[in-house]
């Protein structure tokens, strides 16, 4: 069987569910980022093979995904910032140790 | 032929190197997988003659976002700590692996329109008339650059030293 649509599906969902566990499991902030930055790349593969396989000519897809991008940039500016505001304030990057909105 | 061989080797280094991500226990190595990760998603779009895309990969996400979130790993000299798992070791991965399954079942269950016609290649002159172009994505492009300052602006005030 050759490579078609359904094996780029199922290597983006391989990806998102790789980043989904580490992003839920891990025990450091930064850690976490980079889980939802290999979410968002699993996405992104999803976006570019439907663009490729089923309209081909459209190039939505393409569009979905520089926009997918820029929103990543800024999510992960935006993430590294507020994780070096909190480990300046708490000394830490363990989110089990920051848990004020909790009490 | 070589296509296929090209998307399997592509697609088993990219999946190794999320596993690492996620495995190893030094944050940097981890990061520094992560950029093999990006760098072979890039690969896979030159399959899907996603050209552009491949190039603003490389320079976003290898070039950028990595060294972003690697200078982020520098500062917070929590490299000795390592990125150990919490307590939700378990139900995170099963969390997973039922995601996992639904969506292959999803994926594999679905007759697709798959379009017989050929991609376009170059892309970047379609894709410069779809974003910029009468009928095109002009707005959305505008307010992209509205968030990217609004998080510049928002990054400089949340580390500015008081």
């Amino acid at each position: 069987m050759s490579v078609g649509l359904e094996h780029y599906l199922v290597l983006s969902a391989i990806l998102f569910a790789i980043g989904l566990y580490g992003a839920l499991a891990k025990r450091n902030t930064i850690a976490i980022l980079l889980c939802i930055e290999i979410m968002l790349n699993a996405v992104n593969i999803a976006l570019v093979a439907f663009s490729r396989y089923v309209a081909p000519q459209m190039l939505t897809g393409h569009v979905f995904v520089i926009f997918i991008m820029a929103v990543a940039a800024a999510e992960a500016a935006v993430g590294v910032a507020i994780i070096m505001a909190i480990y300046r304030r708490k000394g830490t990057v363990d989110p089990t140790e920051i848990d004020a909105m909790k009490r | 032929m070589a296509f296929d061989i090209a998307f399997w080797l592509l697609a088993i280094v990219s999946v190794v190197a999320a596993l690492a991500v996620v495995g190893l226990t030094n944050i940097f190595r981890a990061a520094l997988s992560l950029v093999l990760c990006f760098i072979t998603v890039a690969g896979l779009y030159i399959t899907l003659s996603a050209d552009f895309l491949a190039a603003v990969q490389i320079l976003v996400y290898v070039g950028a976002i990595s060294i972003l979130l690697i200078l982020a790993i520098m500062l917070t000299h929590d490299v000795q700590l390592g990125s150990p798992t919490n307590k939700l070791r378990l139900p995170a991965f099963l969390a997973a692996i039922v995601f996992f399954g639904t969506v292959a079942w999803a994926v594999l269950n679905t007759t697709w329109g798959i379009s017989p016609l050929a991609p376009i290649e170059p892309t970047t002159a379609t894709l410069a008339g779809k974003l910029f172009g009468e009928n095109g994505y002009i707005l959305t492009v505008e307010i992209a650059a509205v968030l990217l300052l609004a998080a510049i602006l928002g990054a400089v005030v949340l580390v500015r030293e008081k």
